[in-house]
């Protein structure tokens, strides 16, 4: 199975493997082809309006002012557009906006590469029980991370990282190795050849240089699909962050969670602030995101 | 020998950084939170040294309020909810798309973008969405509602102790539900075509062709499905914490550890993680035995 998640990760936009055929075609005769399929359009662009009405409801609330804010007529356009909760929600968020990128970069990368060299290990060097060492490694990608946090506290404050940007990039790529792993482990699988490595160590070359020259050139899909997850997930993270950071020095979900969770939240800046939060997320994912969905797909736990 | 021990050396150091830091900051740790649980430590109480399982029993029977029997509770009505309604729009979207539609990618991209918005930000929209009065004054969901015609579907959503948890669901279904379609896809697509032709050439009808050909096909998609959001369900806390805040009426084990350690009491944090961590493992284990077992058969 992980084999073919992970095929359809490195080719991720292939075309259908079936399209209907003739005979198909004449058993939905019955029923009358064209009808169900005007159905089917019917119900596929019924969820799509289903599925971006929150995010309509977002971008509209956040050009609101505060009097036109109210239970009633949320689905309603602004009578007046205006900037002010923007402007708001920047003044609150920019700066963690920022910090947030100083987040997720480096763990993206470090993660994707220790991911890239445990993977291309775990695969194609004959190891030892390997299996052993995957599993104990794989494990770390389920567990709640409740149940290591509390003296996740102690041990971060006993190594002396200060709280905030730093501990996350740290706790991030610890945790993200797992996943990184897995995706790099399922890719090598499916796009290296066993033989390429032997013809490399034939030739000579040794661990380090086989990786170098021979796997890290055929990485790049594998790297697309970790930097997006990786990423994504650092960007996104609540959990660590409210455990290892404050609204002072912390990323951009504690600020909007500060924003939005008061007692009497101002809902427009709220909007405006959730938008800010997911902007580079849906950038990435828009840039991206074909090879986001395969992604999704391969990190799928060997399917 | 020599030469074989050359080979897996290099491997060893490579992976050893690794598997270092998983050693210390997972099994590690975690023998430390089980360390933890099993003594009295509280920051407003002298510490009492180990009392045993007595912070694992005292959840069941001198909790305040059975808080941590109705924080279960709550995660079981959301887990059904939840894996219920990801599982069954996410299997219809993929039977929709499968077969090659135009504009799929579109389809397909529009009902997964929710995974790239964090629970934060959509805890925000949904909070405001469910947040609306009712009756003449209905807004957000219930104005959708009356609008066409269900009124008697108004609620009053995360803040009703019938439906709160149920509620809950909603935003998460909504987040996820492309993902398991994903999952589905992918599965569709691993049919040999073969197999679907020759059912058609047997004249099975299309609703025959599901049931008793592609279905039976996607039984491991299905399983590693309702593992994945099953696990997603047991960990999920940034959702709730950002619709309703830490409310008793809709608190899971995953927010009862938070706000256990907020009033200091590490060791009964400790406990409940641990067995959230045991609930986890025995959905987890058997599974990563069983993938390991299929793979290294095939």
């Amino acid at each position: 199975m992980s084999t073919e998640l992970t095929a359809a990760a490195s080719r991720p936009d292939t075309t259908p493997a079936t399209r209907p055929t003739r005979r198909d075609h004449r058993s939905a005769a019955r029923v009358g082809a064209a009808a169900a399929r005007t159905l089917r359009y019917a119900v596929l662009v019924g969820f799509v309006v289903v599925v971006l009405m929150p995010m309509y409801v977002l971008v509209v609330t956040s050009f609101k002012s505060g009097s036109e804010i109210g239970v009633t007529g949320q689905w309603n356009l602004p009578e007046h557009w205006t900037l002010a909760s923007w402007t708001k929600a920047w003044d609150r968020l920019g700066e963690s906006f920022f910090r947030t990128f100083s987040l997720a970069i480096p763990v993206a990368v470090v993660s994707s590469f220790i991911g890239a060299a445990n993977g291309f290990v775990l695969s194609r060097w004959r190891l030892p029980a390997a299996d052993v060492f995957f599993t104990l490694i794989l494990f770390g990608m389920f567990i709640p991370y409740q149940a290591v946090m509390i003296p996740l506290g102690e041990v971060v404050s006993w190594l002396g990282v200060p709280k905030g940007i730093w501990t996350l990039i740290l706790v991030h790529i610890i945790y993200g190795i797992p996943i990184c792993t897995l995706i790099f482990r399922n890719y090598y699988a499916t796009t290296v050849p066993l033989e390429l490595i032997e013809a490399s160590s034939i030739d000579g070359a040794g661990l380090v240089r086989t990786f170098r020259s021979v796997i890290l050139p055929l990485s790049i899909p594998g790297f697309v699909v970790t930097i997006i997850w990786q990423f994504t997930s650092a960007w996104n993270d609540y959990l660590f962050a409210i455990f290892l950071s404050n609204t002072r020095n912390g990323p951009i979900t504690i600020a909007l969670n500060a924003l939005a969770g008061a007692q009497s939240p101002d809902y427009a800046a709220s909007m405006a602030g959730a938008l800010i939060t997911s902007l580079p997320t849906l950038v990435v994912y828009i840039l991206l995101g074909r090879w986001f969905i395969g992604g999704l797909m391969a990190g799928s736990v060997k399917g | 020998m020599r030469h074989r021990m050359r080979r897996w050396a290099p491997a060893l150091i490579v992976l050893s950084p690794s598997l270092l830091l998983l050693a210390v900051f997972v099994y590690g740790l975690i023998g430390w939170t089980v360390n933890l649980s099993l003594q009295d430590k509280h920051n407003a109480r002298p510490a009492a040294g180990y009392v045993g399982p007595d912070n694992y029993t005292n959840l069941f029977t001198d909790d305040i309020n059975d808080r941590f029997v109705h924080s279960l509770k709550n995660l079981g009505i959301f887990t059904v909810v939840f894996i219920g309604g990801a599982m069954l729009l996410g299997v219809l979207w993929a039977v929709l798309l499968e077969r090659g539609v135009r504009g799929e990618g579109f389809f397909r991209a529009v009902y997964l973008f929710p995974m790239a918005v964090s629970f934060v930000a959509s805890g925000v929209v949904w909070r405001w969405l469910m947040n609306a009065g009712t009756g003449d004054n209905a807004g957000g969901l219930n104005a959708v509602f009356n609008g066409l015609g269900l009124g008697f579907l108004e609620n009053r959503w995360w803040t009703d102790p019938d439906w709160g948890m149920a509620a809950m669901a909603v935003p998460a279904i909504w987040q996820l539900a492309g993902y398991v379609m994903a999952l589905f896809l992918a599965g569709f697509r691993g049919i040999p075509t073969e197999l679907r032709e020759a059912a058609l050439m047997d004249g099975c009808s299309t609703f025959q062709l599901y049931r008793h050909v592609l279905f039976p096909q996607l039984t491991p998609v299905a399983l590693s499905a309702l593992i994945i959001t099953g696990h997603m369900s047991m960990k999920m806390f940034d959702l709730i914490m950002s619709v309703s805040g830490p409310q008793y009426l809709t608190e899971v084990p995953a927010v009862y550890v938070w706000q256990t350690l907020l009033t200091n009491d590490q060791a009964k944090a400790a406990a409940i993680s641990i067995l959230l961590l045991i609930a986890v493992a025995l959905v987890i284990v058997p599974y990563l035995i069983h993938v390991n077992r299929v793979e290294k058969r095939s």
